[in-house]
């Protein structure tokens, strides 16, 4: 297809015609190099996505564990025994293993998941694809990057299987609960090992974000101006920008929390009695644990949503054969989020007694984002107007995406003005908003963008009846699960209960979280639909046949069917124009590749 | 199970074949007309469900706010529901209509559309001025409720710990005494009292975290924590606020419904409000209940005429040198009373 298109003087064009047959030009690579310890970037980002497969089952599971807790408070589950051992004695979860379970489901799909598994995933595969570059800047540091976070990995896993369970004080780990071994089990041995993850996955997502920034900056093929980028190197570029500015912010505060956990120090402790006797520690301040935990915590949100983005951006467009609505609008979009996601983060605070008058500037920034989160998702739906939709599978996702980045974020606007905010903080209805806005829907982004670019990673297609399926299970669940749970938080259910049979406000909720519970449960089969597509795709799926399947102007889909390292054969092609050119090329085509120079009196965009 | 997956699976790829065997141009326009009417009946079918598990969860819900400014509370909350579900409607209703109306067929091509500044610009300065009522009702809210508390306010002491909450009266002299953590023991401490400073000796202490309120008296609660953070949770009156070690954090309000009164509202005799822990405080977190009791100035007076002052419990007379009780603690982490 596009091999008939593509037409011009650009040196690389030479090879198309055969361009899937001269895969062998390279010389053969050792199994370790080639799959392994390899430095190219596609590989990278395949191993860091199939990582977060693995994680994200994990997570999801324990999820499922919890669910039937929460559910069937009073009934006991055996198989539950079969898997957690000791912590579900004869079938019934413990309460400190519950939490345990809560404190890992968080810190695994936030980190592992939504951040390496997503943005590793994405910014590897997508960024010398998509601006034309052989690799990333330093592909050495690129491994690195995933190394760092496999270890990570490895520290987090052995946390699982230690005597007094993995760290069980909330994702979030506040001191003074995750600073004393006297006040949980999970705050000994467990608690350590999961600084020492977090720490080296600081390190992991820095020596990744540091690398896409100066890819992005440096290595753009020629003609390929900062206007010409696709969204999906926009959101990735702020995404990383993130990274690299709040993360190291994090690692201070995990620092200064190993301190006052070994050393002695009290920069988070302050008159204390825990364990039959006061502590020593006097002048620290809880609070500042939150502040530096929040200023990542919060810019961590659009960490995981702005790839989601960005992917859902490009797949909108392509399948709805229109070019993106408003491109200048979306970067300027993605720039005020970037810019305001720095300047929001005490909207998580509060209600822990910080100066109001402080939370009344935080909540006029916080509801500053609504405005180019709005213009996003209008720019979106323009997009689709008028358009020539597709249905394919990553479309319906991104589709789903929007729509649940629209539930998702109206629901931001109670949280983030603090009047409202001081009745449903910590209940179900923060539980609702942020599971569908920064969990559910950037798996969509997610998805839509794994399904898309599928063909790319692998030469072959997924199977498309089972992404229908997964699609639409995945998403009528979604809103069956969290949709009840935004009335639980309104008649003010706390989160991170265990058990709400004594609670004479709570109790009345007991048959709609056995009901959430269910629901929950069929999703969490749902997706394994998707990861046995995914998997077995890799090896059966339907062939790619086409250098371009989805008729998509982008650089990625000049290259040949399986690109080896180094991406194009011959020369890097030069680029010409926006990538978003979906008009009548005069040959029956309904789109210009970027490749393609200007014709004659053509205007640039 | 697995055989489940096995059929789906068997399926899937035997229309995948199929796919191919018919040629994919025309499979495809069925398939997409399809799954534009399967996105139209999922909308459909979401707003019956959304309209269900309304007419389901309402009558669950809490009863009308019992304090002054959480009847504001439900105002604004009315006000950003009614904002948020007229851009939900609008939103939601755009984006499922153009999937099925923009559906690909054979005839159509897409409209080449990239921007229109005059567009992009009226839909950046809505949602800026609806963000400005929203913050401005919000602001004047939070001022208000943030202010500091009256001055007739009765002032009371909630005190966090693994896993129950103590409340402090103030007793007579309606002043707080001293307190230092490292006074603290379970047998006759339990908030640290310094026994030199006079004010102490009317104070009174519930330790079974019941706190008794008068109707319509604002009250001010000083909150504080012995170990990890806790947070004072009061839905029924819109209130929140953190416990943290090391700190005083205050909240006040009105309450204006008696317990007694709420149990006929709520048709509930076991009605009851309650104090619950919001910020995760360990194994027992979810046990971590107190109980406010509202009730009038004659039913809160001839509860307090009975209460002991917290000196005269802890050191049954004669009076104890209290300096000398360093007696064998307990483990506060045992010592949670579960429910």
């Amino acid at each position: 297809m596009s091999d008939v298109i593509i037409q011009g003087t650009n040196v690389a064009h030479t090879h198309d015609a055969h361009g899937g047959h001269h895969g062998h030009e390279h010389h053969e690579q050792h199994f370790i190099t080639k799959y392994i310890f390899s430095q190219d970037h596609k590989v990278i980002g395949k191993q860091f996505l199939i990582t977060g497969i693995i994680w994200a089952i994990i997570g999801a599971l324990m999820s499922v564990f919890f669910r039937l807790q929460l559910g069937f408070p009073n009934e006991t589950f055996p198989i539950m025994e079969k898997f957690l051992g000791e912590w579900a004695k004869g079938g019934k979860l413990n309460p400190e293993f519950y939490y345990a379970l809560v404190t890992m489901h968080g810190t695994i799909l936030v980190f592992f998941v939504l951040t390496a598994g997503l943005s590793g995933t994405f910014a590897n595969l997508l960024i010398p694809l998509q601006i034309g570059a052989r690799d990333m800047a330093s592909p050495f540091m690129n491994m690195l990057s995933y190394w760092f976070f496999f270890i990570s990995s490895v520290f987090m896993f052995v946390s699982l299987f230690i005597q007094t369970g993995p760290a069980s004080g909330g994702w979030t780990t506040y001191p003074p609960l995750s600073a004393l071994k006297e006040a949980s089990m999970g705050s000994g041995l467990g608690m350590d090992l999961w600084l020492i993850s977090m720490a080296l996955f600081v390190v992991s997502s820095l020596l990744g974000g540091l690398n896409y920034i100066s890819t992005i900056l440096n290595m753009r093929t020629k003609g390929m101006t900062m206007t010409r980028m696709p969204l999906t190197i926009w959101a990735l570029f702020f995404t990383a920008v993130l990274g690299v500015l709040s993360f190291p912010v994090l690692f201070s505060g995990f620092v200064l929390l190993i301190f006052d956990r070994n050393f002695g120090t009290s920069f988070y402790l302050s008159e204390i009695f825990i364990g039959g006797k006061a502590l020593s520690h006097i002048g620290g301040s809880a609070i500042l644990y939150q502040h530096l935990f929040w200023f990542l915590g919060h810019p961590e949100v659009y960490i995981i949503m702005l790839p989601g983005m960005g992917m859902a951006s490009e797949v909108l467009s392509n399948h709805s054969r229109k070019p993106i609505f408003g491109y200048t609008a979306m970067i300027i979009s993605l720039i005020g989020i970037t810019v305001l996601a720095f300047v929001v983060w005490a909207h998580h605070m509060f209600v822990t007694g910080m100066s109001p008058f402080l939370g009344s500037i935080f909540v006029l920034l916080t509801l500053l984002i609504a405005v180019p989160s709005a213009v996003k998702v209008f720019n979106w739906l323009t997009t689709m107007w008028k358009g020539n939709i597709r249905f394919t599978v990553p479309m319906m996702f991104a589709i789903g995406f929007v729509s649940l980045f629209i539930s998702g974020g109206l629901t931001g606007l109670f949280l983030g003005n603090s009047a409202l905010d001081i009745h449903l903080h910590d209940t179900y209805f923060v539980v609702a908003h942020f599971h569908i806005v920064m969990g559910v829907s950037a798996f969509f982004g997610m998805f839509a963008g794994i399904y898309h670019w599928f063909p790319k990673m692998f030469g072959r297609f997924m199977n498309n009846t089972l992404g229908y399926i997964h699609f639409f299970i995945t998403l009528a669940g979604a809103y069956l699960i969290f949709w009840p749970m935004h009335y639980e938080g309104i008649a003010g259910m706390p989160r991170r209960y265990y058990d709400y049979s004594a609670w004479e406000s709570f109790k009345n909720f007991e048959s709609l979280n056995s009901f959430i519970s269910i629901a929950a449960i069929l999703v969490f089969f749902a997706q394994l639909i998707f990861v046995v597509n995914f998997f077995v795709s890799i090896f059966r799926g339907r062939k790619v046949t086409v250098k371009n399947p989805w008729g998509s102007p982008t650089l990625e889909w000049t290259t040949p069917i399986n690109p080896g390292h180094g991406n194009w054969e011959g020369d890097i092609p030069e680029v010409y124009r926006w990538p978003y050119d979906y008009k009548d090329d005069g040959n029956g085509n309904d789109f210009i590749p970027q490749t393609t120079p200007l014709k004659p009196g053509e205007e640039a965009h | 199970m697995m055989l489940v997956f096995v059929i789906i699976y068997q399926i899937a790829k035997a229309s995948e074949y199929a796919t191919i065997l018919r040629g994919e141009g025309k499979i495809n326009a069925r398939v997409n007309r399809t799954m534009a009417w399967l996105l139209v009946a999922f909308f459909f079918l979401g707003l019956y469900g959304i309209w269900m598990c309304h007419q389901a969860l309402i009558d669950r819900m809490l009863p009308i706010s019992a304090s002054e400014h959480g009847v504001e509370y439900d105002k604004m909350f009315l006000v950003t529901l009614v904002v948020t579900g007229i851009v939900f409607f609008i939103t939601q209703t755009a984006l499922f209509w153009f999937a099925y109306r923009y559906q690909s067929t054979e005839k159509r091509t897409a409209f080449f559309y990239p921007h229109n500044n005059k567009l992009e610009l009226v839909w950046t300065t809505i949602p800026a001025i609806a963000m400005a009522v929203l913050v401005t009702i919000g602001l004047r809210n939070w001022i208000h409720m943030t202010s500091a508390a009256p001055k007739e306010a009765m002032v009371v002491e909630v005190v966090g710990k693994q896993f129950n909450w103590i409340v402090r009266y103030p007793g007579k002299d309606a002043v707080m005494g001293k307190r230092d953590f490292r006074k603290i023991n379970d047998a006759n401490n339990v908030l640290g009292l310094d026994w030199s400073d006079k004010d102490n000796m009317d104070d009174i202490i519930a330790q079974n975290g019941e706190l008794h309120l008068v109707v319509n008296k604002p009250v001010s609660l000083l909150i504080g924590s012995r170990d990890v953070i806790h947070d004072v949770g009061l839905p029924h009156f819109r209130m929140k606020m953190d416990a943290v070690p090391g700190i005083v954090t205050t909240m006040w309000f009105t309450p204006t419904i008696t317990t007694a009164k709420m149990k006929e509202i709520t048709g509930n005799k076991d009605f009851v409000y309650e104090i619950s822990c919001d910020q995760m405080c360990g194994k027992g977190h979810y046990s971590m209940r107190g109980t406010v009791i509202v009730e009038t100035q004659e039913e809160y007076d001839a509860w307090m005429a009975k209460q002991q002052t917290y000196y005269a419990s802890a050191n049954p007379a004669p009076a104890a040198d209290s300096t000398a009780a360093a007696q064998p603690t307990t483990d506060s982490v045992k010592a949670i009373t579960m429910k």
